[in-house]
């Protein structure tokens, strides 16, 4: 069960239908009265109060600095993600070896560019703007997520993608479906049903290529072997150097730690490794009988904050990308406002 | 370049077979004629909706939650409004 934070509840065990679950709780907890109703003069307490409900906090309710400051944060890198994340599958658009293929990853592509749009209009509820947001990421000081700077080598680093990094990203944004903050979770929802088709077609194109020809199989497993490890890293730092986690957990923003997370994404990808016919590029990694789950070899914590900090294969082509995007792009949205604006003024005169 | 270049627009979509526009999200465009294509693009990707509306967020006035008490109060005070408050005596049908 992923994801699945009311014990006792009848859950399936697949993502999608813990999607769908949240989305009922998000409905049935807007329809459930709030405990008082009245926030009253302690602003801290009446917070406190829809937290432990497991109401959502909406954008106009009173919520501590330091959360909004922590949600913002989240929601941006998470919004930049989803935009830097465009290039590394970007890279593969016109050299996809069918036109199906090159149609579903167009599409795909597509979404992501959707995902990001959808969550700085999550982080806009909070009272920052966009423009402000995308300022940060150029100028480095708000972050995206580690793996898009690692290079797409082949074709089948677009299924490695679909399946390993997409996964972990749905194991990770699952139960973010379930944020105390109502915005971010709406948007999460809408995410992950999309991701799950990204998770489902980067299986089958992988599944496609492992039983076709032996160059095929073995392009596909080189793949799995240099993401695999990078996709482990994903979920952050071990929970002992995790330093945001104990408070989102109060605030009900996590609702698990980065380790357990990453633990149920093994799990997980165990049986999926063998149906593919591919190996997973851990030799330790064996089920544990004691522990229900599967001991696994860590990923290199140490790469993980090289590449956090702007030293990874490829972090100096993605920005310099998005930053050339961003430069080049200016006398297009300044005609586009130029326009906008002439036809707001011929509305005025005819008015 | 100033931030009101792109304003914020609010995208409401109608279902299919919905009976009112919902509230789906909102996105930056120049100007409304844009706003629409973008929302057609990015909210109505899956059949999600037949009819859709932008409106620029400046546009919006809400309710706050400060005086949510207050503001909405006569509603609960007057339970004449509902039907369930009249007594139907026995052997009325059809009410």
């Amino acid at each position: 069960m992923y994801g699945n934070d009311s014990p006792g509840e009848d859950v399936p065990g697949d993502l999608l239908s813990e999607v769908e679950a949240a989305e009922a709780a998000l409905r049935a907890a807007a329809e459930r009265d709030r405990g008082a109703a009245d926030p009253g003069a302690d602003l801290a307490a009446y917070f406190a109060e829809i937290i432990a409900a497991d109401q959502k906090i909406e954008p106009r309710d009173w919520m501590p600095e330091r959360y909004r400051r922590t949600l913002i944060r989240q929601i941006a890198q998470h919004a930049h993600s989803e935009i830097i994340g465009m290039q590394p599958e970007g890279n593969w658009i016109s050299r996809a070896p069918s036109l199906k293929r090159k149609a579903i990853l167009l599409a795909k592509v597509q979404d992501e560019a959707g995902h990001g749009l959808y969550l700085y209009a999550a982080a806009e509820t909070l009272g920052v703007s966009r423009d402000e947001l995308v300022e940060l990421l150029l100028d480095g000081r708000q972050k995206y997520s580690s793996i898009f700077n690692y290079p797409t080598l082949t074709w089948a680093d677009v299924g490695a993608i679909g399946w390993l990094v997409d996964g972990a990203a749905i194991v990770n944004q699952v139960p973010l479906c379930r944020c105390s903050y109502g915005p971010y979770a709406r948007a999460m929802i809408r995410v992950c049903k999309e991701e799950s088709f990204h998770q489902r077609q980067g299986y089958e194109l992988l599944h496609t290529l492992a039983h076709g020809t032996p160059a095929q199989k073995a392009m596909a497993q080189d793949a799995v072997d240099r993401w695999w490890y990078p996709s482990l890293a994903m979920f952050g730092p071990p929970d002992s150097d995790s330093t945001h986690s104990a408070q989102s957990m109060a605030w009900k923003i996590k609702r698990f730690s980065n380790d357990e997370l990453r633990q149920r994404f093994v799990d997980m990808c165990v049986g999926q490794a063998e149906v593919l016919g591919l190996t997973i590029p851990d030799p330790d990694l064996r089920w544990n009988d004691e522990r229900g789950a599967y001991d696994f070899t860590q990923p290199d914590y140490d790469e993980l904050m090289r590449v956090i900090s702007g030293d990874g294969p490829c972090n100096r082509q993605r920005m310099a990308h998005r930053r050339r995007a961003h430069t080049e792009g200016a006398w297009v949205r300044e005609a586009a406002a130029a326009y906008a604006a002439k036809q707001r003024s011929r509305e005025k005169v005819t008015a | 370049m100033s931030q009101e270049s792109s304003p914020l627009w609010e995208v409401f979509v109608r279902a299919r077979r919905g009976l009112a526009h919902s509230h789906v999200g909102s996105l930056h465009a120049p100007d409304a004629e844009v706003a629409l294509r973008n929302a057609r693009d990015v909210y109505t990707r899956r059949q999600e909706g037949v009819s859709i509306w932008v409106v620029p967020a400046g546009a919006i006035t809400a309710s706050s939650p400060d005086e949510k008490d207050a503001f909405f109060d006569p509603a609960a005070d007057k339970v004449y409004r509902h039907p369930t408050f009249y007594e139907v005596p026995e052997g009325a049908a059809h009410l």
